[in-house]
């Protein structure tokens, strides 16, 4: 009898080729957000399990980043910094662009990397590649640590505009979901977009006034400059930290409605791709 | 409310092979042909073929059956399983599943080598569906199931394979689906948790619960399913009662230790040779055809020389169930080597030394050549076939080892070792 319960209560799946246009299936990712949880758990436990000095690492680089461009644009190039140290205004750009940048490459390979679940068990897939952007804020959030280290050697008090953080950085990993959704996806099929996002982050970062102020940008090209979402979230970032040059809202309200527009797209194409996972992973 | 636990309908998958060409298999060269098409080149030919894995396949399971699938592989079993545990999509038909469900086509699934056996307990039941509370509530269950509990702590890269196959089975045992699907997992684990698993399906079966069991284990089958299907090349070959379809797969030249032709003019060959019988026997002339990885194993081919003064070799080449060619063997024996054979009789029989197949089925193909000149006399391919089993006592090449174990032979070879207790001393 207790199978006839359980039968009342769940409806009947059906199992039948797919056609056309798939729907997100948001009840059924609702119903998974323990396995993000779980999923999101068992990579940081691994990671830093392995490597106690795991953080360390993740750190390394965006620390070295932050000494070199010192280095080389503000001592040597004397790029000017929105009239901020510069190590700080350098600083609070590499940490949401490394949020962004590794979200971006960690999910884009996500999916090959989750190929012996795929091949094995059914979930939503979605889950994956959101796992694997969302679990960067762990780093993050120890950068942003030294980050307010580095604001206090600084004497620098941080002000009512920090209340915006959390918004730019949503901003950062929704950005890097809604690209990573499509190169996940067809990473599956052409194995050598793993090795074009290295590449692909790099040119995009010059195109992101990480090393730079927005500020150097001619006015008139400001909207298309909106074009590149993380533009907005840089600029954002910068300000609701340091509270300097309040960031172009056009800009930034352009670079919501492309990662609106890239993410609603790459759901789409993702869940219309994801059937054919198990068969060519 | 129908008693309908699943219903399949004209469920068919196709598979494109010759597709993967590392061309295809990558962005730049994709971008290229495209780039070609538009240049008003004409792409190449496409070396696309397909392949139905699965064809037209339909049935029915009631609530509370234990189903079981059987064939050989690449019969389509795995792709069925892929297909109900929505792993992958059917090409055309459809399947309805009523009740909470479980599909997993690998027990561990989930699993992370770093993990403690804790932790990996909580990912897999995650990844199947479970709630994190449900988990906590049937924790100790599971790890006493498993009998892992010393271990619970320990990441399970430490574990046993045994030890691993347990607690991968049990979290999936626990889960109380109403539907299970269980694939090859009694083949693995020791021979003392294969029957406690087997006592934990038949208790799920009483239950109400359906199970869909897939595996090689003919008694198994036989024992535990009400129903089953059997599949050859993707299509349904029999269905109905399970002992009748396991019957059918064993006898309908799938797998038979003899066969014999007693009309002469039924018979195999041509007018100078004709094939009588192919059997296999034990060492000591049973005709079974299961037999023990151990012991030796008699081919033996009975056959009529019609015409006189042929050098006449028989043949025997064996083949493992994934149609590998494990061995031709031609015979050897010295008394009629280069010996023309008069006409009459004769029985030749070739033995298989023990511990030297692997596990699994076996098919035997029957040849009777002349070698000089060449000329293939007879061919009666896949003549008959066997299983051999390690029976897990220690004393075979898996020792104690019960995990899985691949490779065409498993001889147990001859080792010996040199110890120096002076040397290798850490510094």
């Amino acid at each position: 009898m207790e199978s006839a319960i359980a039968q009342e209560s769940s409806p009947a799946l059906v199992i039948e080729p797919r056609t056309g246009y798939v729907q997100v299936g948001w009840r059924e990712l609702w119903a998974a957000r323990e396995l993000l949880y779980f999923l999101a758990w068992r990579d940081l436990k691994t990671r830093y399990a392995q490597t106690a000095i795991g953080a360390g690492w993740a750190l390394m680089q965006p620390l070295l980043s932050t000494l070199i461009f010192t280095l080389v644009f503000s001592y040597l190039a004397k790029v000017p910094s929105d009239g901020l140290p510069y190590p700080l205004f350098a600083f609070a750009a590499i940490l949401p662009w490394t949020l962004f940048a590794r979200s971006l490459e960690r999910s884009t390979l996500s999916v090959v990397t989750e190929g012996g679940l795929i091949k094995k068990v059914y979930f939503p897939r979605l889950i994956i590649p959101i796992a694997a952007t969302f679990i960067n804020l762990v780093d993050f959030a120890i950068g942003l640590l030294i980050l307010i280290g580095m604001m206090v050697w600084y004497q620098f008090v941080p002000q009512w505009t920090f209340i915006f953080l959390p918004l730019f950085v949503g901003v950062a990993l929704l950005t890097a979901l809604s690209v990573s959704l499509w190169l996940s996806a067809l990473n599956v099929k052409y194995r050598d977009v793993a090795s074009v996002v290295p590449l692909m982050t790099q040119l995009w970062m010059f195109a992101s006034p990480v090393l730079y102020p927005a500020s150097l940008v001619p006015e008139s090209l400001r909207w298309y400059y909106g074009l590149n979402p993380m533009a907005g979230v840089i600029e954002g970032f910068r300000w609701a930290l340091l509270g300097k040059t309040a960031p172009d809202w056009t800009m930034v309200g352009v670079s919501l409605l492309v990662v609106a527009l890239l993410l609603i797209g790459g759901v789409m194409f993702f869940r219309r791709v994801e059937r054919t996972f198990a068969d060519l992973i | 409310m129908s008693d309908t636990a699943v219903s399949v309908t004209g469920l068919s998958k196709r598979y494109r092979l010759g597709a993967i060409h590392a061309q295809d298999a990558s962005l730049a060269g994709a971008l290229t042909r495209g780039l070609r098409r538009l240049g008003g080149q004409r792409p190449a030919a496409s070396t696309q073929s397909t392949l139905w894995a699965l064809r037209d396949v339909s049935f029915e399971i009631k609530q509370g059956e234990v189903f079981g699938v059987i064939g050989t592989n690449g019969s389509g079993k795995s792709t069925l399983l892929k297909i109900l545990s929505r792993v992958t999509e059917p090409t055309t038909g459809r399947a309805v599943i009523h009740g909470r469900f479980c599909g997993l086509l690998e027990v561990g699934t989930g699993f992370h080598p770093e993990l403690t056996g804790r932790d990996n307990v909580f990912m897999s039941g995650a990844i199947l569906g479970m709630k994190r509370q449900e988990i906590a509530q049937k924790f100790d269950e599971i790890v006493a199931f498993a009998e892992v509990e010393q271990f619970i702590d320990t990441p399970v890269k430490h574990y046993s394979s045994g030890m691993y196959v347990r607690l991968g089975f049990s979290v999936l045992a626990h889960m109380d689906p109403a539907i299970l699907i269980v694939d090859e997992v009694l083949a693995v684990g020791d021979v003392r948790f294969q029957k406690k698993c087997m006592g934990k399906m038949e208790d799920v079966g009483k239950h109400g619960r359906t199970v869909i069991l897939v595996s090689h284990d003919m008694p198994a089958i036989t024992r535990l399913c009400s129903r089953a299907i059997l599949l050859n090349k993707g299509e349904v070959v029999q269905a109905g009662p399970a002992h009748e379809v396991v019957n059918h797969y064993l006898h309908a030249g799938h797998i038979q230790p003899s066969v014999e032709w007693p009309d002469p003019g039924q018979a195999p060959g041509n007018e100078v040779v004709r094939l009588r019988a192919v059997r296999v026997r034990t060492e000591a002339g049973v005709m079974t055809d299961r037999f023990d990885i151990r012991k030796p194993i008699d081919l033996e081919v009975e056959f009529d020389v019609v015409k006189a003064g042929r050098i006449f070799v028989p043949v025997f080449n064996l083949y493992n169930d994934e149609d590998v060619l494990v061995f031709i063997a031609h015979d050897r024996d010295p008394a009629w080597q280069r010996t023309p054979r008069p006409t009459g009789r004769y029985i030749s029989t070739a033995r298989i030394p023990g511990n030297l197949l692997s596990e699994g089925m076996m098919s035997v193909s029957s040849l009777m050549m002349t070698e000089t000149p060449f000329r293939l006399h007879v061919h009666v391919p896949r003549a008959i076939g066997f299983r051999v089993d390690d029976s897990g006592d220690g004393d075979s090449a898996r020792g104690d080892y019960h995990g899985r174990w691949p490779g065409v032979v498993r001889p147990l070879l001859e080792w010996r070792t040199r110890y120096t207790p002076e040397q290798g001393q850490a510094v």
